[in-house]
């Protein structure tokens, strides 16, 4: 089971619940806005404590049983929908933050097509480039999962449609269980294997 | 609280008999005390400034670093400082600019002794309480705004060369 989530949380007035199981490959999780799909990824992440339940990822308790995994140990590829790069260093300072010495950038640039960026600096970078900066600095992280929030969200057409094809790329290459959060059902019908639908939050 | 009962605070504090008083001989009346009643205003200043600076970094930011395997400790030097740099800069001015003024708690905790406690402002106070001072007053007038000039033209290219250095990489 790459994901097996059980979780519960409450929001101020709103509760987040969510049973998830899902095999190998990738999985959506699909819903309205508001409903609480990034906040279940940043339980995933441990930067969020949910209330009850469990997490497993891969086998590997995060969270549950009196186990709370810090988000520095997850392991979690985590690629924000703001993207989230660090103003103050330049992209390749950025890709090599959360990167082991025998990390192979190279490959991960040419993946992502990445190799003319790295030398500039997120603010000048437009929005599927910043993303794709952001997705290569989580794989450079060593990670065993990745969680993916509305990642083509705020990219025009062309952009959306190379920030997919690095996801499936990631999805049939690299073969990590990928958690994805969207609110197109084209697309998630286009690049799911497993495809959750989250309720919308009752309150 | 006005700058003279802190004066009188430190005083109380440093006399012998006082909490520091074992401190007396090596405080009272000389520029060790002057630096500490400079010290004193400067800091709850500084440190609101510096507190505001850290307070303002991107809280998402630092999730970001923690994803990618950074401890607290790293991710406080290499996210949370370098970000508020600017203001720890602007906090460090601040408390600078307090010191440079401070009149009243310096002189009611070690007195005006030239040469040990006598400060740019209370050397000025001093000089205009005598009836030939005004020469020598408007030169430390002129001395205390150069001194002032210069820490602020210095902090504005500090602060100009950090931006650039956030920008442009270190």
């Amino acid at each position: 089971m790459a994901f097996d989530l059980h979780v519960s949380k409450r929001l101020g007035d709103a509760e987040i619940a969510l049973r998830l199981e899902a095999g190998e490959g990738l999985t959506v999780l699909f819903g309205p806005s508001g409903a609480g799909k990034t906040s279940v990824l940043h339980m995933v992440a441990g930067l969020l404590r949910p209330d009850r339940g469990h997490i497993r990822v891969g086998g590997v308790e995060l969270f549950g049983d009196g186990i709370d995994v810090p988000p520095e140990r997850r392991r979690a590829g985590y690629v924000f929908q703001e993207s989230r790069l660090f103003p103050h260093l330049s992209v390749a300072a950025n890709l090599r933050y959360g990167a082991g010495r025998a990390a192979a950038i190279d490959d991960v640039v040419q993946l992502l097509d990445i190799a003319h960026l790295l030398d500039r600096w997120p603010r000048t970078l437009s929005g599927g480039e910043a993303k794709r900066v952001a997705i290569g600095r989580a794989l450079l992280s060593d990670p065993a999962f990745l969680l993916l929030d509305e990642p083509t969200a705020s990219l025009d057409r062309g952009r959306a449609a190379e920030v997919e094809g690095a996801i499936v790329d990631i999805r049939d290459r690299l073969r990590l269980p990928i958690l994805m959060v969207t609110h197109d059902r084209l697309q998630a019908e286009r690049l799911a294997t497993t495809m959750v639908e989250i309720d919308p939050i009752r309150t | 609280m006005p700058p003279v009962v802190t004066g009188w605070f430190l005083l109380l504090a440093f006399a012998p008999g006082g909490p520091l008083g074992f401190l007396s001989d090596s405080v009272l009346f000389r520029w060790t005390g002057a630096a500490i009643a400079a010290g004193v205003m400067a800091l709850p200043l500084m440190v609101r400034a510096i507190r505001l600076s850290i307070e303002a970094v991107d809280r998402r930011l630092e999730g970001a670093a923690r994803t990618l395997g950074a401890g607290p400790w790293r991710v406080f030097w290499t996210i949370t400082l370098p970000l508020s740099l600017p203001g720890l800069l602007a906090g460090t001015v601040l408390g600078f600019a307090r010191s440079l003024g401070e009149f009243g708690a310096t002189i009611t905790f070690v007195s005006n002794v030239p040469g040990q406690t006598q400060t740019l402002p209370l050397a000025i106070y001093a000089a205009l309480q005598r009836p030939d001072g005004d020469a020598i007053a408007l030169r430390l007038s002129a001395l205390s705004v150069a001194v002032a000039l210069a820490a602020l033209v210095a902090s504005e290219l500090l602060a100009r060369r950090m931006r650039a250095a956030m920008v442009h990489g270190v």
